[in-house]
């Protein structure tokens, strides 16, 4: 993979706002049905996720904190026996597939070894234990689900052994039939196609299911998603699986498949946006050397389908204040759909894995003769936000801790949270996403108060 | 270690965010991982708070762990000052600044050599005092640092205000109905020839912190946060002060007369006039409260001996059960609190007004002992309100913790004589329902819940779903399932397929979205 340079790369003092990495249980715990998230961390990390989740803490959750007390801190009592204790409660409990621990700021201090215990309780209780270390020492809230799944990809079975099996019973088949021993060959190679590729990340199961089906167009189908909806599904990985993103955060989940289990990663923009989706699928097609077939009518359609929205938007400039990693891809998007992007704040860059994203974003910054946008890395939310004053931007994508401060100062905002909740990915859900992107440009009034600013601060920030 | 799916009172560091961002020009910092300063969100979406909140962290990541914190929480408080001027800096340990020990007194010395602002750092243990303590502790610690200073550079100002005047300590920002409450209580003894002399700490200025013992006595609201603070300057500076909570009607003229009291102490000596609040209280209770009367007419027979459970922090849910106990006549089969600092005093306030005393912290715990003794209602924190959701029981939030519909934009005080009527509207709503479900289920329901006017056309039976595309359905969000069905069965029609297939609902809603 090469990696590309844009000169607007900058680098700040990470002095922002974004979600603790843990907040990925949040999603994680529904994605996955069998799971039992344990996060093992204080008061504080319990706090968070209960505050960040708001409603789904009600419905019997199926995550839980193992909270550290002054004992655990000053090894008075012993990790091992304690987290044995808090498991077999979980197993008697909720009899999960697997349970997931967490690690936190906490046990990175301390230096619990949840690594090394896993094994021992895994044994012991007869339930697979995967450890994710989500901290807000390392990452930065997507990048939570990036540890999760890049520890699942541990756990997932073995590619050649299912694949030699199969292909005996087809060869014990061909033979029955009478098939020219010279068709092998070209039937390995269609299979080839069409059963190991494998996508990774999360996403609502109908979304999967909608990309599963575009690539089924395609004839490429998808032979399993990592992470999958029950934990006892997880796809089969090995040499000669072709592994393929669709978010953006998730890197290490790419490098893991790649050096630990020998698989191919495809490097692809992500398919958020009708021009990332095509550019997605054509990569993958081109992997494994299929023509794609009437992308450009299906991508143009959709971008007719989407005029009312983009009528709306044409023009606008949007800030994107960084805390989900989710960023270029909606800059790129923001851009093809004729807005001017003014910075992109991105916790981490990842340029070898992003490297497709980076590219496409500059062809489309060509493409609609728009300037390439800053990309600033661990942003500083103060000089942000002292930035915003001056160029006033139309909108502002942002955390929530900025968002009524913003608006009370007359700067329309959009939480960027809703975009890693809401469904954006594949081209059906193109319109999802802008509708999310104009809310805040359509609901737009201006005579409710008569004056620009409701704020009661002198001093800005 | 210890089991915890949900927690009633947060973490300490959230208690000192509450103090500073509650104080007028005060600034947090905290010494803690990336995301820890979720209280910002919490406080901006919550409260729909219009200002950025002041608390930032100095983000500790790998490198702090392996070098110390070195210069950069100095600089990220030399900074604030010069970008914002704050006047006073509070440096706020959390779990993490506490087990790495750093070292946050040796930062504050050397950062108060640079800086024009103020820079007290917080004292509180993290993993012995909860968010309520750790408030409580901070505004006592802010409180004493601005009075012992002005007493050494002489700028004290002890002597009494010359109309009888008082403090309210403990209104705080994101408080169960804290902003309410504060004008009603400014209200209370206003009208009666009392003067507030200051509120802290919401938006109250430090600068006038020292003009605190100017007050003839202080009253805190809530037990939880603020009488650190009025014992500290019934010590220091021989103030006397209230505790009890202005909060339904014999509470509320309990209050009253303590004001009286102390009033009158000082009236007699310095004015020779002596206050009665007699026919003020009267007055109030007959005619300005409405739950003296409503708990007397025929609407409030009807709850006569029926059950509730309640559960909250200490102050909201021994008022409540007071309340409910003595002013409406209904039985509290179980009060609990959360709060077990405070669990004695809890017991000795409801001890024989109910059956069954819990105090843990564990919320099923709670949900057990609610599904236990089946009340007709449940009051308590939005906990509760989902245990009563499972167990088809209507619930009142009476206490934090709270969600965003717990901070009304109407006016909605718990406390005084406005508190008493806003009090007995949801007691009454959530009990009436609860007799109307009843009613319901006695009698069957009005409506006929097999009537389908939802479903579409009625010639749905030619069109098939293979089992595949019929299970699609159920992995949409629920509220748009049907319409999802409906729109696929229609372009199916329209385009004479004979089977619905996944692809082909999929072709649907890329149409019906365009």
């Amino acid at each position: 993979m090469k990696t590309l340079e844009i000169p607007t790369f900058e680098c700040e003092t990470g002095n922002y706002h974004t979600f603790c990495p843990i907040s990925c249980v949040a999603w994680l715990y529904q994605k996955i049905e069998d799971s039992f998230f344990l996060v093992v961390g204080t008061k504080t990390r319990g706090y968070s996720s209960q505050n960040a989740l708001g409603v789904t803490i009600f419905a019997e959750p199926r995550y839980a904190t193992a909270e550290s007390e002054e004992g655990d801190i000053s090894a008075q009592l012993n990790d091992q026996k304690e987290l044995e204790r808090i498991c077999l409660q979980i197993r008697n409990d909720r009899n999960p597939s697997v349970i997931i621990w967490i690690g936190t700021c906490t046990t990175e201090i301390i230096k619990m070894d949840l690594e090394g215990i896993a094994p021992k309780l895994e044994k012991q209780l007869g339930i697979p234990i995967v450890v994710a270390r989500a901290n807000g020492l390392d990452h930065a809230f997507t990048q939570g689900e990036d540890t999760v799944s890049a520890a699942m990809t541990h756990r997932c079975p073995e590619y050649n052994h299912r694949t030699t099996d199969r292909r005996g019973e087809n060869v014990a088949k061909h033979v029955a039939v009478d098939v020219a021993p010279n068709n092998k060959f070209s039937d390995e190679k269609g299979k080839l196609s069409r059963c190991n590729s494998v996508l990774f990340g999360s996403l609502p199961s109908s979304v999967a299911s909608q990309l599963n089906l575009e690539s089924r167009r395609q004839s490429v189908s998808v032979s399993g998603w990592l992470p999958s909806q029950k934990y006892t599904e997880l796809p089969a990985l090995g040499e000669g699986v072709y592994v393929c993103g669709v978010n953006p955060f998730l890197s290490r989940t790419a490098t893991a498949p790649m050096r630990r289990r020998k698989c191919r990663l495809v490097g692809a923009p992500f398919p958020i946006g009708p021009d990332g989706t095509r550019a997605w699928i054509e990569k993958i097609c081109s992997v494994f050397d299929v023509k794609p077939d009437g992308l450009e009518e299906r991508e143009s359609q959709i971008w007719k389908n989407l005029s009312d929205y983009l009528n709306i938007i044409t023009g606008k400039s949007v800030f994107l204040m960084g805390d989900n990693l989710l960023e270029i891809s909606l800059a790129r998007f923001s851009i093809r759909c004729g807005m001017v992007v003014y910075e992109v704040g991105i916790p981490y860059m990842d340029r070898r894995y992003q490297a497709a994203e980076l590219l496409l974003l500059q062809h489309t910054c060509e493409k609609m003769k728009k300037p390439t946008p800053r990309i600033v890395e661990k942003p500083d939310n103060y000089s942000q936000v002292q930035r915003m004053h001056e160029l006033q931007p139309d909108l502002a994508i942002t955390g929530m801790a900025h968002a009524n401060p913003l608006e009370a100062r007359d700067i329309d905002t959009k939480w960027s949270v809703e975009f890693t909740f809401a469904q954006i990915h594949g081209s059906v859900n193109a319109r999802d996403a802008l509708e999310l992107v104009t809310r805040p440009l359509r609901r737009r009034s201006d005579s409710i108060s008569g004056c620009r600013s409701l704020s009661r601060q002198t001093v800005d920030v | 270690m210890k089991l915890a799916y949900w927690m009633y009172a947060g973490p300490a560091h959230i208690g000192t965010s509450r103090v500073a961002s509650s104080s007028r020009n005060v600034h947090a910092i905290m010494h803690a991982p990336l995301g820890d300063d979720y209280f910002n969100a919490m406080r901006s979406t919550s409260e729909r708070e219009r200002d950025f909140t002041p608390v930032t962290a100095s983000v500790v990541d790998r490198h702090v762990l392996a070098r110390g914190s070195q210069e950069k929480v100095i600089n990220n408080i030399s900074r604030k000052d010069e970008e914002q001027h704050p006047d006073l800096i509070v440096p706020t340990p959390t779990c993490t600044s506490s087990i790495s020990q750093e070292d946050l007194q040796n930062f504050v010395d050397r950062a108060s050599l640079s800086s024009e602002s103020d820079v007290i750092p917080a004292d509180v243990n993290y993993h012995r005092v909860n968010e309520l303590q750790a408030a409580d502790r901070t505004l006592e610690q802010i409180t004493r640092f601005h009075l012992d200073r002005a007493r050494k550079q002489g700028t004290l100002d002890r002597s009494l205000t010359n109309r009888p005047s008082a403090n309210i300590i403990g209104i705080f920002t994101p408080g169960f109905h804290n902003q309410h409450d504060c004008r009603e209580l400014k209200r209370l003894p206003g009208e009666s020839g009392i003067a507030v002399n200051q509120v802290i700490p919401e938006g109250g200025s430090l600068k006038y912190l020292k003009d605190l013992p100017r007050a003839w006595f202080n009253t805190v609201p809530y037990r939880e946060v603020g009488l650190m603070t009025a014992i500290f300057l019934e010590k220091e500076y021989g103030m006397p002060y209230i505790s009890i909570t202005p909060m339904g009607i014999s509470n509320t003229a309990d209050f009253i007369a303590q004001i009286g009291k102390l009033a009158n102490v000082w009236a007699s000596a310095l004015s020779g006039k002596r206050l009665n609040y007699k026919s003020y209280v009267d007055n109030q209770t007959k005619f300005v409260s409405q739950a003296a009367w409503f708990s007397k007419s025929i609407d409030c027979q009807n709850l006569a001996g029926k059950e509730a459970a309640i559960f909250g922090d200490a102050t909201h849910a021994a008022s409540i059960t007071k309340i409910l106990v003595k002013e409406m006549g209904i039985r509290v089969t179980c009060s609990g609190t959360y709060c077990k600092h405070d669990a004695e005093r809890f017991n000795e306030q409801v001890r024989g007004l109910c059956d069954e005393i819990i105090v843990t912290e564990d919320h099923t715990e709670v949900g057990d002992t609610t599904a236990r003794i089946e009340p007709s209602a449940i009051f308590g924190t939005q906990m509760e309100r989902h245990i009563g959701k499972r167990i088809d029981t209507p619930c009142g939030v009476i206490s934090s913790p709270v969600h965003i519909q717990n901070f009304p934009l109407g006016y909605r005080p718990f406390l005084g004589y406005e508190g008493t009527n806003q009090i007995a509207d949801p007691i009454y709503n959530s009990f009436n329902l609860g007799m109307e479900d009843h009613s319901l289920d006695v009698f069957g329901g009005h409506d006929t819940k097999e009537v389908s006017t939802k479903s579409l056309s009625t010639d749905r039976i030619n069109i098939n779903w293979t089992p595949e595309a019929e299970s699609e359905p159920n992995r949409i969000p629920g509220f748009v399932r049907g319409r999802t069905k409906k729109n696929t069965e229609v372009s199916a029609k329209q385009n004479n397929i004979p089977e619905i297939t996944v692809d082909v609902m999929y072709a649907a809603k890329e149409k019906s979205s365009s």
